[in-house]
């Protein structure tokens, strides 16, 4: 405990304080400072960046529930649900749906009824026109008492127009408007019929409404986030059988993977900045402990303890962090705010301020980051012999290449925040150990491969001397022979630039699959409608109706309905899920499917496809396949057996695999799969995605027309939506992507740094002996191309090991194999690094070389 | 008390110090080593002086870093102050090097980042029982004034000449008051006359503070202020002359 109780004596805080002051104001700092503040930065200007960006899209999608927040039940909300709204200040609206038949002009049709009250909806807007196929504009009205809004495709099949009379139950209503779009109603995928809207205080005169009658009873909420999270909070305990509450984080899993794939994506690449700052700042810190050793030489020369070293070091570490972390932080809000002001007229709602958690991320990496890899060589330094102050021992050997128990456990240390964060901003610990131990492996298989090159080029080197030491190639000669003469250095440094260029060659092939895999997943001509309720004895007339209207041949999935009822024989209940999603999926009804083969857009994730095994395709297991998203949410396995409930019958099959859907891709996917003949007694209807052109919208009324019972969805707007996300992920992926270069660029600059004070002296007395200065440049240049080029090598192969992993892995999406990759590895980093190592080195030939001898 | 009165204050026996033969790192064998130092013996009583010249290379530097504890012999044994200091392990060491010891180097030593006063306050910063910060400081100033250099407490040393320079090392050498002075070539670096003057601090705080002083040298001038003068030659004293001064 001595050690704790030495850091508190004011002696060693007088010191270490003096000794860093002096430090910084000598500029000894600056690499590690800068290496500390992007590291902070890095995480926090992301953090900030998807702190807000989910903040705003999260209120974005309350458009799609028209709220903040749903309670949805299948019975009059009872008064603990409604009248605390006004407790947590929040406003409120209520709807009531449910289908009815509609009558006008002699035709009845069935409709879906919406009652709404005041205030509806209480984000988004509706949309009326005038009339039917008029042009359409947002409203804040609602429905009239006495009045009705109709969607187009009831007015179509009732053959009605706006201001003719329709019957409700025991209501006579006017319609007042062609209701042609409502915000929650994208949201709502599913319902069969076509809208009627009207108002809340005419249900009752309608009469429909009685005992058991079948009605969805919606109170929808909007206020402060943290106002409508806390009454969530507040409300979930006390949910009855039947109700269910609908965030916005519960929105469409389109929106949520979309989202979901950006925010891994940009944690990651923050992620990867900050180990290559922490590369950066162990090298820094490495050079640090180098220029100190005739410091501590001389402490322990006149009585400092071995702990009062580490104790002077360690404060100044603290401090040095204490002072960097805020200000990484401030540089991360700032490099945000530019962010968002480069967005500019993207975003479209006001940004909400970003959170304090980030804030404390930010503040822990720095920490985190000094402590775990500054602290190390740093701690060496208690070893140092005394013996130096009498004679110069070299700096390697000075260095005492046994590492103490404290420094392994400050590696430790620094390894676990490196975990957590990878974890922390991949929200998922398989993909963060990928990332992880691939990086940790790639850079150690790094070494190896920087070790067995610089060996070779010295045996190569060795080789060359004794045959060719006639032959007039000095500058090679001696820029080769400083490679050589010190192969630990040299070592190190391949790997440092390795893994420099490694990353940044890895993040630039990642972020281009990502980009064009967004790109091409939502192509000017992913679908943008859906078509329901086709029956099975109108497949054909609807496929030959679309091909005849140019069309193509659109694909027609089946669609059974059907409620989850038992687990393994275990009845399920809504009660047994504190998840909300869990319960909403649970207590609905939803779409269970067939295929024969997999879709493209599918990846079977665990277990099996069916039909990969059996040569004989006729005859099919009776099985399932479930999405994995909806398996974790129920907590589903492989081998679990199912039971749904399908018009009344229960049928049960074993789950045979899990597949990863890629929601993103708008097309037509089912959670839950079996293969085809299994649901053929069970009544089914049919669904299509398509693509359709803004001009050929006509066609649609003409296919409403022709089959009346179909329902035609729009989704252009959530197509809007995703389509603005990866408008906007975009750019900050490329955003962080220049923290990544800046800090790969640190990471050169200190491994360039760390050989500086040996050739700074060499040079100086080679230059004392007459060598030219072009001569040296040319040495300089040789040493650092061969660097960088044996460096990019290596890291053109790591990275394409890497991403080809990650490719496959994490994003699911194909690796191109590309030769470029390894021409720039080569070449640009031969290239670059070179130019760097002159430009970083220049003063090694530029300063005269008495003041450089004299300073020693 | 009265013992350790007449204890002396170093005694060193059949000290050797073997380094192995770097030459040739690859191929290292048992008998590849280098003998710098053969069996010493030493004693030094409380107050004396002693010199130990001898040409480059002979094992001065070597002899007065085991002395101080700042090396470990091959074989032997050193009782500073009554201690085996082998016994003793770094901190320890440390300790008593803080407590007992000052030193004066060839080139100064004087951390380049640190004010002259600061320099100097240095080995009581260091002390764990040293006084406060206040009373350091004043020890501090006065023993630069002594050394004629109050004007320019707050110098670094890139400010500071050679000689200023070394007579800020004494400063710092003598402000722990240190029962035992360990100086390597301490003119080694300044001319002449700049010697002499550093010189003269030197023996003049030696005396004020009844220093023992252990001086590494090859000045036969210099060495000749000192009570003995020992020469070393090859590792070896080739022979112990007892020079009176005078
Ligand atoms: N660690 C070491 N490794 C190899 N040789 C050493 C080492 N330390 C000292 N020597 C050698 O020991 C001899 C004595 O050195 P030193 O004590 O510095 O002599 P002096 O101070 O008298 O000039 C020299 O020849 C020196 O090269
Ligand atoms: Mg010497």
């Amino acid at each position: 405990m001595a050690f704790y109780q030495g850091l508190l004596s004011q002696n060693v805080w007088r010191l270490s304080l003096r000794m860093l002051g002096r430090d910084w104001r000598a500029g000894e700092l600056r690499i590690l400072l800068i290496a500390i503040i992007i590291a902070v930065a890095c995480v926090t200007s992301v953090g900030f960046f998807t702190d807000r960006i989910q903040q705003a899209l999260n209120y974005q999608s309350g458009e799609l529930l028209g709220a903040d927040l749903r309670v949805a039940a299948d019975h009059p909300l009872p008064a603990r649900v409604t009248a605390s709204a006004k407790n947590y200040d929040l406003r409120s609206a209520e709807t009531r749906s449910f289908r009815s038949m509609v009558q006008a002009g002699g035709v009845s049709r069935l409709a879906e009824i919406k009652a709404v009250s005041p205030g509806y909806p209480l984000r988004g807007a509706l949309k009326t026109a005038p009339a039917r196929f008029a042009k359409d504009n947002m409203t804040q009205d609602l429905p009239q008492p006495g009045e009705a809004w109709a969607g187009p495709q009831l007015l179509q099949q009732l053959g009605a127009r706006v201001g003719d009379q329709l019957q409700l139950g025991h209501a006579q209503l006017r319609i007042a408007a062609v209701l042609t779009y409502e915000p929650d109603r994208s949201g709502d995928m599913f319902s069969i019929a076509p809208r009627l809207l009207i108002n809340l205080s005419d249900l009752s005169v309608t009469g429909l409404i009685q005992e058991g009658s079948h009605v969805h009873y919606r109170f929808l909420l909007a206020g402060e986030p943290g106002a409508v999270a806390d009454y969530r909070q507040a409300l979930m305990p006390h949910l009855q059988r039947g109700e269910n509450i609908e965030g916005a984080e519960d929105a469409r899993p389109e929106v949520r993977s979309a989202m979901q794939r950006a925010q891994q994506f940009l944690g990651l690449a923050a992620v990867v900045a900050v180990m290559l700052a922490c590369v950066a700042i162990a090298m820094a810190a490495r050079r640090y402990a180098q220029r100190h050793l005739d410091t501590c030489a001389m402490l322990r020369c006149f009585g400092a303890s071995q702990n009062r070293i580490n104790h002077i070091f360690l404060l100044q570490l603290i401090v040095l962090s204490l002072f960097a972390g805020p200000l990484g932080v401030l540089s991360g809000f700032l490099a945000q705010e530019g962010l968002v002001v480069l967005l500019g007229q993207l975003i479209i709602t006001d940004l909400p301020a970003p959170s304090w958690m980030t804030v404390w991320v930010g503040l822990l990496v720095a920490m985190g980051g000094v402590l775990g890899f500054a602290l190390p060589p740093v701690l060496q330094l208690r070893d140092v012999p005394a013996l130096r102050v009498l004679r110069r021992v070299a700096v390697q050997s000075a260095m005492s290449p046994r590492l103490q128990p404290a420094a392994l456990l400050a590696y430790l240390f620094g390894l676990m925040m490196l975990v957590l964060l990878v974890i922390y901003q991949a929200g998922d610990v398989v993909l963060g150990g990928i990332l992880l131990s691939g990086l940790l492996l790639a850079t150690l298989l790094l070494w190896a491969a920087a070790t067995f090159l610089t060996w070779g080029l010295n045996c190569f080197l060795q080789y060359f001397l004794r045959n060719f030491s006639q032959s007039k190639a000095s500058a090679w000669h001696l820029g080769l022979v400083n490679l050589t003469r010190n192969r630990h250095v040299s070592t190190l440094q391949v790997m440092a630039f390795g893994v420099g260029l490694m990353v940044l060659l890895l993040l630039t092939i990642v972020r281009g699959d990502l980009l064009q895999g967004w790109a091409k997943g939502l192509s000017e001509n992913a679908p943008n409608r859906f078509v329901i309720n086709i029956q099975s004895q109108q497949l054909t007339d609807v496929r030959h109706f679309f091909t005849q209207n140019g069309m193509g041949d659109v694909e027609l999935f089946p669609m059974v309905r059907g409620r989850l009822t038992a687990i393994n024989g275990v009845s399920v209940s809504s009660q047994q899920y504190a998840d909300s999603r869990a319960k909403g999926l649970v207590e609905r009804e939803f779409n269970l499917s067939w295929a024969e083969k997999l879709q493209i857009d599918n990846h079977i994730v665990q277990g099996r496809w069916w039909g990969e095994s059996s040569g004989d395709k006729k005859r099919f297991p009776r099985e399932f396949s479930v999405e994995e998203g909806i398996a974790k949410t129920l907590g589903l396995k492989l081998g679990d057996r199912l039971t749904y409930l399908i018009s009344g019958e229960s049928f049960t099959a074993t789950v045979s695999s899990l597949r990863s859907v890629q929601w993103d891709s708008f097309r037509a996917n089912f959670f839950v799969l079996t293969p085809p003949g299994m649901l053929d007694n069970y009544p089914a209807s049919y669904i299509t995605s398509f693509f359709l052109p803004a001009e050929k919208s006509g066609v649609l009324d003409e296919l409403v027309h022709v089959f009346p019972n179909l329902t035609v969805i729009d989704i252009t707007a959530i197509m809007d939506q995703v389509r603005l996300i990866i408008e906007r992920v975009s750019m900050a992926v490329e955003f962080v992507f220049l923290f990544t270069l800046a800090a790969g660029l640190l990471v050169m600059t200190a491994a360039i740094q760390s050989t500086l004070d040996v050739r700074l002296h060499e040079n100086a007395v080679l230059r004392a002996l007459g060598a030219r200065r072009r001569r040296l440049w040319q040495s300089l240049a040789v040493e650092f191309f061969s660097l960088g080029a044996l460096a990019g090598l290596l890291a053109a192969f790591f990275a394409s090991v890497l991403g080809a992993v990650i490719a496959y892995r994490v994003l699911e999406m194909d690796y191109l194999f590309s030769p470029w990759l390894w021409v720039w590895g080569l070449l640009g980093g031969g290239v670059g690094v070179g130019l760097a190592g002159i430009i970083g080195t220049r003063q090694v030939v530029n300063s005269p070389p008495l003041a450089v001898l004299q300073k020693l | 008390m009265s013992e350790s009165v007449n204890q002396p204050i170093l005694l060193v026996e059949g000290l050797g110090k073997n380094v192995a033969n770097h030459a040739n790192r690859e191929h290292v064998s048992a008998d590849d080593e280098l003998v710098i130092l053969h069996d010493i013996d030493l004693c030094i009583q409380r107050g004396d002086s002693v010199a130990i010249v001898g040409p480059s290379g002979s094992g001065k530097s070597t002899l007065l870093g085991l002395m101080a504890g700042l090396d470990v012999p091959t074989r032997g044994t050193i009782f500073l102050d009554g201690k085996n200091i082998l016994q003793l392990n770094e901190d320890e060491r440390a300790a008593l090097r803080g407590e007992k010891i000052g030193f004066v180097f060839q080139s100064f030593q004087l951390l380049p980042s640190f004010t002259a006063l600061e320099n100097v306050m240095l080995p009581l910063e260091l002390q764990d029982n040293g006084g406060t910060y206040a009373q350091a400081r004043e020890q501090a100033g006065q023993l630069l004034a002594r050394v004629g250099l109050s004007e320019r407490e707050h110098h670094y040393p890139s400010q500071l000449s050679g000689g200023e320079q070394q007579r800020v090392a004494i400063a710092r050498a003598f402000v722990s008051k240190p029962s035992l002075l360990f100086a390597d070539e301490p003119t080694g670096n300044l001319d002449t006359h700049t010697g002499q003057q550093v010189i003269d601090f030197m023996f003049e705080l030696n005396r004020e503070q009844d220093t023992t002083l252990v001086l590494v040298t090859h000045d036969h001038v210099l060495a000749n202020r000192c009570a003995r003068v020992l020469e070393l030659q090859d590792g070896q004293f080739c022979r112990a002359a007892k020079v009176e001064q005078g």
